[in-house]
């Protein structure tokens, strides 16, 4: 049951995927290429904790992880340089 | 059974990120596109997460709890990008379908 | 006391994180985590100016439940408004009155607000008074406003903020 259910959700994460990226190609503000960005990330983790069961390891988790941290931090650095001009103040 | 549960589970998460990153792509303004990633792709990705734990639990002696730690941080995470987000758009004034609150301050 | 311990949840916290984290339960690793969540505290105390009291467990607790359920619920709202398509959508912005005046309580809000079905916090006021909400549909703005106030404002008033 398993082996039939994961290649599904690995071909709906990866049209998620393209679809994410075509926003962030197409735009057209900066906050939608922001957006899409951020959704890459989510979708990313998604990604790799399919391959992690898929593959029957965890070692994938921590890489999970950081992305989780870096696309937050990413995203709110990006907000607040398009709010001031400025990252750190 | 745990088979059957966890298909569900992965499943109900490719679902939901898949519809969160097509209402991304497919909504007309940024205000309502927004609304996509920030719930159904959090909430599929949890799935995931939680199933991820669940067959890790399962297959290996013992319980393995850390992926709730990334769904945890998702959660809290989501709805603060969303409002720096909105936040930002406000303050550029970007185009929207719905009519912009009247005292808009955003400058701040 | 409470120079000892300035932020006894935290500390909870902090340990229960570093558990997870590791994902093993070892009498070492409880020992190190609670350390942790003893220290850590102290190098940041700068960032919690405020003392966390909660005041009314068992309403934190329906909160939570009451949270659990509309994130569910609001994603698959939110998933049906999309498979329905944009042309069907009426969003509006909304404005919120607050009733909560702690930074926590607005922070904790306006996190329950995005969510939960089909609302984004999109803009506070510069002086705390009032949330601007983004939603993605909705005919009547009054009632959705009178919503928010019943089910996730006074809640949150009564748990962190009323005097008793």
């Amino acid at each position: 049951m398993l082996s039939t259910v994961i290649p599904i959700a690995f071909a709906l994460v990866s049209l998620a995927f393209l679809l994410s990226f075509w926003r962030l190609l197409r735009g057209p503000d900066a906050p939608d290429r922001i957006l899409a960005l951020d959704t890459l990330y989510v979708n990313t983790i998604a990604l790799l904790v399919l391959l992690g069961i898929h593959l029957g390891s965890a070692i994938y988790f921590e890489a999970a992880l950081l992305i989780a941290m870096m696309g937050f931090v990413g995203t709110v650095a990006l907000c607040k340089y398009l709010l001031r001009g400025d990252i750190i103040e | 059974m745990i088979d059957i549960l966890l298909s569900v589970l992965i499943l109900t998460g490719a679902i939901f990120t898949f519809i969160g990153s097509l209402g991304l792509a497919r909504l007309r303004d940024f205000y309502t596109r927004l609304h996509g990633p920030t719930k159904a792709t959090t909430l599929g990705v949890g799935c995931l997460l939680i199933a991820s734990a669940l067959y890790f639990s399962v297959r290996e002696e013992g319980v393995s709890l850390h992926e709730v730690l990334v769904t945890l941080f998702l959660f809290i995470t989501a709805p603060v990008s969303a409002h720096l987000l909105a936040k930002a758009a406000l303050h550029l004034k970007v185009r929207s379908l719905a009519a912009t609150p009247p005292d808009n301050d955003a400058a701040d | 006391m409470r120079r000892l311990l300035p932020h006894p949840l935290l500390t909870v916290s902090l340990a229960l994180l570093w558990l997870l984290l590791v994902n093993q339960l070892s009498a070492g690793h409880i020992v190190l985590g609670a350390l942790l969540g003893w220290l850590i505290p102290f190098a940041t105390s700068r960032f919690w100016p405020e003392q966390i009291r909660v005041r009314h467990p068992l309403t934190l607790l329906r909160f939570l439940i009451v949270f659990v359920i509309d994130i569910v619920r609001g994603s698959f709202h939110v998933a049906y408004l999309i498979l329905l398509g944009p042309a069907r959508l009426r969003p509006v912005f909304v404005a919120v009155p607050l009733a909560l005046r702690s930074d926590l309580a607005i922070s904790l809000l306006a996190n329950t607000i995005s969510l939960t079905p089909g609302t984004v916090s999109a803009h506070l006021s510069a002086d705390k008074r009032t949330l601007i909400v983004h939603t993605l549909d909705t005919d009547d703005a009054a009632a959705l406003v009178a919503e928010i106030k019943q089910r996730y404002e006074t809640p949150l008033k009564k748990i962190f903020e009323q005097e008793d």
